[in-house]
């Protein structure tokens, strides 16, 4: 819709910017940019407007405000990954899907927050501090949440985003982008696009090119796509899939980017239910949103059936050794030398490298680091990397032959209960809380498949609650087809923020009506 | 079974990250048992899968040179540089020793 504005001519890229950055600067409470790029995003408005005076728009894209999680590379921004190894550092190229959104006439307004090198569920172990989900400050959560009678804070009880991209998922949340880019390796942009109401697509591994995100697991990572609804998250994918020559792990198969179809007939669709699905810990109410949903399906003709994955469980653990023994070898770029933070020791290298890993990474990656480097120790080998490569393949497995029985898609929980309190969750280290909530949404990293969260209701608490559909390789059509039924059935309400000052009732509704396309 | 201090220190060596504390080595600990659950698969038979994209051919391009001459900007990042080099400390002088150095091990 904003985008057919700016082509009426009812709004200028320059003035819709110019909202953004002060969006920004109101919501920065939030916490959700490290890096605000107010100048470039200026002027690439600006260039942005001269372009639809002309009448010659690049596309859909042109002029329109985005956000990029901080561990894309921006060439003449600084790229941090929320961590000291790589403050100050200043990209001297754009990741390739930043060029492709450039190159679409997008502005790119800033970094988001993120966990330290996306490692986390919770977007709260980055050096810039925690990432807060808007929703804590939405009339929706208010109403709901029991006074403190003794708190002498007068912060409200804010909650967590959900991680890693939290900064991503609350920026589009906030409504101070109208899409961002994150990362998703076990969940990392379906988890806070669930927590925070918005649109989450992991597509397939293979699709998008990740030339230019720092990695941390490469045969898992794929950059994630969060906006306010499914066919912005269809337009995006169409200006980011397709083979880059600079990341051999791109399939070479072409692209035809595509518009959703109106789906009003739903009878041919074959909707799976894993019940491995109903993991330790769901809460109630997303089990009985999930069951509703199911019903939803079925009431509408499609056929609904129970399946199983029954490795499901392993997956966490598989991901774990996997994760770690990649990140071993991902980490040890950084030595100081080339980039980013270097200690002052100068004994020797070795002792220079230590000092500066030291110096820069915080616990969870030097956790990970050492975790990986005993699971690839020789005598541990077999034993652990080989044999999580081999679970791999059991849980890949599991994924073909139910796609294989005849479902198209599947449906699940995304996380296993809404947003917690930030006091609450920071409780457990960052370990145990991963391996709580990427339980439902690791899977389809393992098997490289795409998913997508789509907001579905809110909780008794007032936060949202999102449900996932997990679907075939490449088949992002049908995937994403499924998913806007899904979130036309259930119109997920909008979120009223009240701390947000409105300059202009107009083209505040404007960004309200929440997409682009 | 617990780590033993020499795979400890190995571990220091190899990652050049070290531990810090007890916490760290704790960590450790639970990873591994959090790692163990693994044995309770059956594996026979099944083949590691590297990727999952190991069913395609990887794309292979002809070996001519279409970028580079970006001497400036890869140097820009760089703390300590002389000319056009990379400056490093004296190399080829390992960590000290477990005893040797300061290290949280020592305690263990």
């Amino acid at each position: 819709q904003v985008s057919a504005a700016l082509k009426e001519g009812h709004v200028t890229p320059t003035e819709l910017c110019q909202r953004c950055l002060s969006l920004i600067k109101s919501t920065k409470f939030l916490n959700a940019y490290i890096t605000v790029a107010e100048e470039t995003a200026l002027k690439q408005a600006e260039a942005s407007e001269e372009r639809y005076k002309r009448g010659q728009r690049l596309g859909v894209l042109d002029g329109i405000p985005v956000a990029v999680k901080d561990n894309f590379n921006t060439a003449g921004i600084e790229t941090t990954c929320a961590s000291n190894m790589l403050r100050g550092y200043i990209s001297p190229y754009n990741a390739t899907v930043v060029q492709k959104l450039l190159d679409q006439g997008a502005v790119l307004l800033g970094k988001t927050n993120l966990d330290e090198f996306a490692m986390g569920s919770g977007s709260t172990d980055g050096v810039f501090g925690p990432v807060r989900n808007p929703w804590s400050y939405s009339r929706q959560y208010k109403e709901k949440s029991v006074p403190k009678s003794h708190s002498k804070d007068k912060e409200p009880d804010w909650v967590i985003t959900g991680g890693s991209s939290g900064g991503s998922a609350a920026a589009v949340s906030s409504f101070t982008c109208f899409a961002a880019l994150g990362s998703d390796t076990g969940g990392s942009t379906r988890n806070p696009a669930a927590h925070c109401g918005v649109v989450g697509l992991k597509p397939t591994y293979g699709l998008i090119s990740r030339h230019g995100l720092i990695p941390l697991v490469n045969s898992m990572d794929v950059p994630g796509i969060l906006t306010r609804c499914v066919d912005d998250a269809a337009l995006m994918l169409g200006s980011l899939a397709g083979h880059d020559p600079k990341d051999s792990t791109t399939i070479q198969d072409k692209f035809k980017p595509f518009e959703l179809p109106n789906l009003t007939d739903v009878s041919k669709l074959s909707i799976g239910i894993p019940k491995e699905y109903h993991a330790p810990g769901l809460s109630s109410e997303i089990l009985s949103l999930w069951s509703k949903a199911a019903d939803l399906f079925r009431n509408a003709g499609a056929k609904v059936v129970e399946v199983s994955l029954p490795h499901t469980r392993y997956s966490i653990v598989c991901y774990h050794v996997l994760c770690t023994a990649e990140v071993a070898s991902n980490m040890a770029r950084f030595d100081g030398l080339e980039y980013g933070h270097r200690s002052d020791v100068n004994k020797s290298t070795e002792s220079m490298y230590a000092a500066t890993r030291r110096e820069g990474f915080n616990d969870v990656v030097r956790g990970r680091i050492l975790s990986g480097n005993y699971f690839l120790l020789k005598q541990n080998y077999e034993k652990y990397f080989i044999k999580a490569q081999k679970v791999r393949r059991l849980i890949a497995n599991d994924f073909v032959k139910v796609f294989r029985s005849g479902v198209d898609v599947l449906l699940t929980p995304t996380t296993l209960s809404d947003a917690a309190p930030y006091m609450e969750f920071i409780k457990e280290d960052n370990r145990t809380r991963s391996a709580q909530d990427d339980i439902l949404t690791q899977a389809a990293n393992m098997a490289g498949l795409p998913a997508i969260t789509v907001p579905t209701a809110l909780s008794e608490r007032g936060l949202p609650v999102g449900l996932q559909f997990i679907g075939r390789s490449f088949q992002e059509q049908q995937l994403l087809t499924v998913a806007k039924w899904f979130e036309k059935q259930v119109q997920f309400p909008v979120i009223q923020l009240e701390e947000v000052k409105r300059h202009d009732h107009g083209v505040f509704q404007h960004q309200k009506s929440s997409s682009f396309s | 079974q617990k780590v033993s201090v020499e795979v400890l220190d190995h571990l220091e060596h190899l990652a050049l990250v070290d531990f810090r504390d007890a916490e760290g080595v704790e960590r450790l600990q639970k990873a591994i048992e959090f790692a163990d659950q693994l044995h309770e698969v059956n594996t026979d038979g099944v083949e590691p899968m590297d990727s999952v994209l190991e069913d395609r051919c990887l794309y292979l391009r002809e070996d001519d040179v279409t970028e580079g001459n970006c001497t400036k900007e890869l140097l820009e990042n760089a703390r300590e540089t002389v000319e056009e080099y990379f400056v490093a400390p004296p190399g080829n002088i390992p960590l000290p020793k477990l005893g040797e150095r300061e290290t949280f091990l020592q305690d263990s």
